[in-house]
């Protein structure tokens, strides 16, 4: 679904990915994790389009990808909409629908009823009718989410899509993406700091770290050596109550310089 | 007042209060009041320029208000907007002031253009500026789903092949246009408070867009109408009006506005997490 190929890219010199490759297939949920500015939100422009590449190819559905199109759901780190913009919730989940088309929209019973289900979908329907623009930070977020699922693309970029929101909102987000990957086939590409509501559902995680990129299944990256080398920092995972965690601080773990999987290393794990 | 020689001033009024308040929203929803200064009143260097070469002044201002787009548009990627504006308008105006200072007439007719002779409009101006006023309206209607995604949600718009950039010279050349069909008959300063005042006070009343760009077109009517009637009893400028009353349909507008925000609607925010999903699957 999602194939980087070898990509590159720069702020003038400032390298900031050099030769990144991973695919994210169909249907899979796909972590994207790394430290601040190790280059999550670059990769994500990339293959949206908006910044060019230094090199190497991004396909998207088996095609190259030259510039942005209607194709790929994504949803920004910082979200800012104008508190007095005169345009409701509903409104901008249905410019999801058909945003890029010229003319003026014709209310269909069908466009309606997409936007109420992905509204109910993200827990926001009783905001419906609200200014999208009053909404607290985390229930703009959802709405961009609801505005890029609506038009069902086949590939969702979610740049720290759980950066704001409640523990219960993390939740039903994470079962959200999960289940439109399942269900719909869609490949999820989501960058997050904390891994651990996504631990259960996702698939594969790519890393990013000092440019260069790895990825692995879950079980290969979310290992303490993997993760204090990348962050460089030392992370504990733990198990509890049935389920992996992954801890900030703590001893430094014991494997850590013996494992030569390290963030240094391009390439599978 | 309904004399036959000033029904085409009504007439005209009506009809640029119409596309103002069309064009209008789109300016307040973008943030983009500056921009609307700088194109009508930096627009009459060109007509001033006109004068001195002995060209039409119309042709002079519409040269001057898509070169302004132009370079605002073009500015904009290096800068922020504001600063795009302003250096814009600096280097109109002060284009304006070399044309002007080489000219011996002073022409009356440079200063109707910045503060308008809307009854002094004769019949033959009402058609071209109905054609005109038509394409703007039309350019807004083909541009509408972009451009208020654009304006809304620059990013999202981006990423889905909405370009900023584009969408924004888009922008600013209808109100190029605009400024090329009303500076002559109402004077850039009634275009610009005609784009700026009854949009603002309904983007707070109104909360669905197409809602608002209706109130838009119904308070820049109301405006215009009063201004004239006012004009007319009391003999003092239409362009004074205009702008008082623009403001005063703003200032009406925010008091609700601040109340709504502050009162019933924040009764209606939903505990956190309402969506019926699925808990996550256990792997
Ligand atoms: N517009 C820009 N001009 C110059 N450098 C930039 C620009 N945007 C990002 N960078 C640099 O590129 C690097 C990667 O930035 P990026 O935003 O991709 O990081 P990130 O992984 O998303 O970080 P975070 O976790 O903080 O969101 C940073 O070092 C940053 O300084
Ligand atoms: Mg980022």
């Amino acid at each position: 679904m999602l194939e980087v190929e070898e990509v590159s890219a720069a702020f003038g010199a400032r390298a900031v990915l050099d030769r990144v490759s991973f695919s994210v297939a169909a249907g899979e949920l796909c972590g994207l994790i790394g430290t601040n500015g190790a280059g999550k939100t670059t990769l994500m422009k990339v293959v949206l389009g908006l910044l060019p590449t230094g090199g190497g190819r991004v396909r998207v559905s088996g095609r190259v990808r030259t510039r942005s199109g209607a194709d790929i759901g994504y949803v920004p780190q910082k979200i800012q909409l104008e508190p007095d913009a005169p345009i409701r919730v509903r409104d901008l989940v249905a410019l999801g629908i058909d945003g890029h088309r010229l003319g003026v929209p014709l209310g269909s019973r069908r466009r309606r009823r997409a936007v109420d289900e992905m509204l109910d979908a993200v827990g926001v329907s009783r905001l419906a009718n609200a200014r999208v623009g009053t909404l607290s930070g985390g229930e703009q977020q959802r709405v961009m989410i609801a505005h890029a699922l609506v038009a069902r693309p086949s590939l969702l970029l979610l740049d720290e899509p759980l950066a704001n929101l409640d523990m219960r909102a993390v939740d039903d987000v994470v079962a959200l993406l999960a289940r439109i990957a399942a269900d719909q086939g869609v490949a999820v590409l989501l960058s997050a700091h904390d891994v651990n509501p996504l631990l259960p559902v996702m698939d594969r995680v790519v890393y990013l770290a000092s440019g260069h990129a790895a990825s692995g299944t879950t079980g290969q990256v979310i290992r303490a050596d993997v993760l204090s080398r990348l962050y460089g920092h030392p992370i504990r995972v733990v198990q509890a109550e049935g389920r992996v965690l992954v801890l900030a601080g703590g001893p430094e773990p014991s494997g850590v310089a013996a494992n030569g999987c390290g963030a240094s290393g391009a390439g599978d794990c | 007042m309904f004399a036959g020689y000033l029904a085409a001033g009504w007439e005209v009024a009506s009809i640029v209060a119409v596309v103002a308040g069309v064009v209008g929203f789109f300016t307040v929803v973008r943030g983009a009041a500056f921009a609307a200064h700088v194109l009508p009143n930096g627009a009459f260097a060109g007509a001033a320029g006109a004068v001195l070469v002995g060209a039409s002044t119309l042709l002079g201002l519409g040269a001057f208000a898509v070169a302004g787009a132009v370079a605002i548009a073009v500015l904009r990627r290096r800068a922020r907007s504001d600063v795009a504006s302003a250096l814009t308008v600096v280097l109109m105006l002060g284009l304006g002031d070399l044309f002007l200072s080489s000219t011996s007439q002073y022409a009356s007719e440079t200063f109707s253009l910045l503060f308008g002779e809307v009854l002094g409009v004769s019949t033959g101006e009402v058609l071209p500026t109905a054609a005109i006023g038509a394409a703007c309206v039309l350019a807004v209607a083909l541009l509408y789903r972009p451009l208020l995604l654009s304006s809304v949600a620059p990013d999202v718009a981006e990423a889905r092949g909405i370009g900023a950039a584009r969408m924004e010279l888009a922008f600013l050349l209808v109100v190029a246009l605009v400024t090329t069909m009303a500076v002559p008959v109402v004077g850039s300063l009634l275009v610009f408070s005609l784009l700026i005042g009854p949009p603002a006070a309904a983007c707070s009343f109104a909360v669905r867009p197409p809602a608002a760009i209706a109130l838009s077109c119904a308070i820049a009517l109301v405006t215009v109408w009063a201004s004239i009637a006012c004009s007319y009893a009391t003999n003092l400028p239409v362009g004074f009006f205009v702008g008082a009353l623009g403001a005063t349909a703003y200032a009406l507008g925010r008091a609700p506005g601040a109340w709504h925000r502050r009162g019933p609607h924040a009764a209606a925010r939903p505990a956190a997490g309402t969506g019926r999903v699925p808990a996550p699957a256990a792997r």
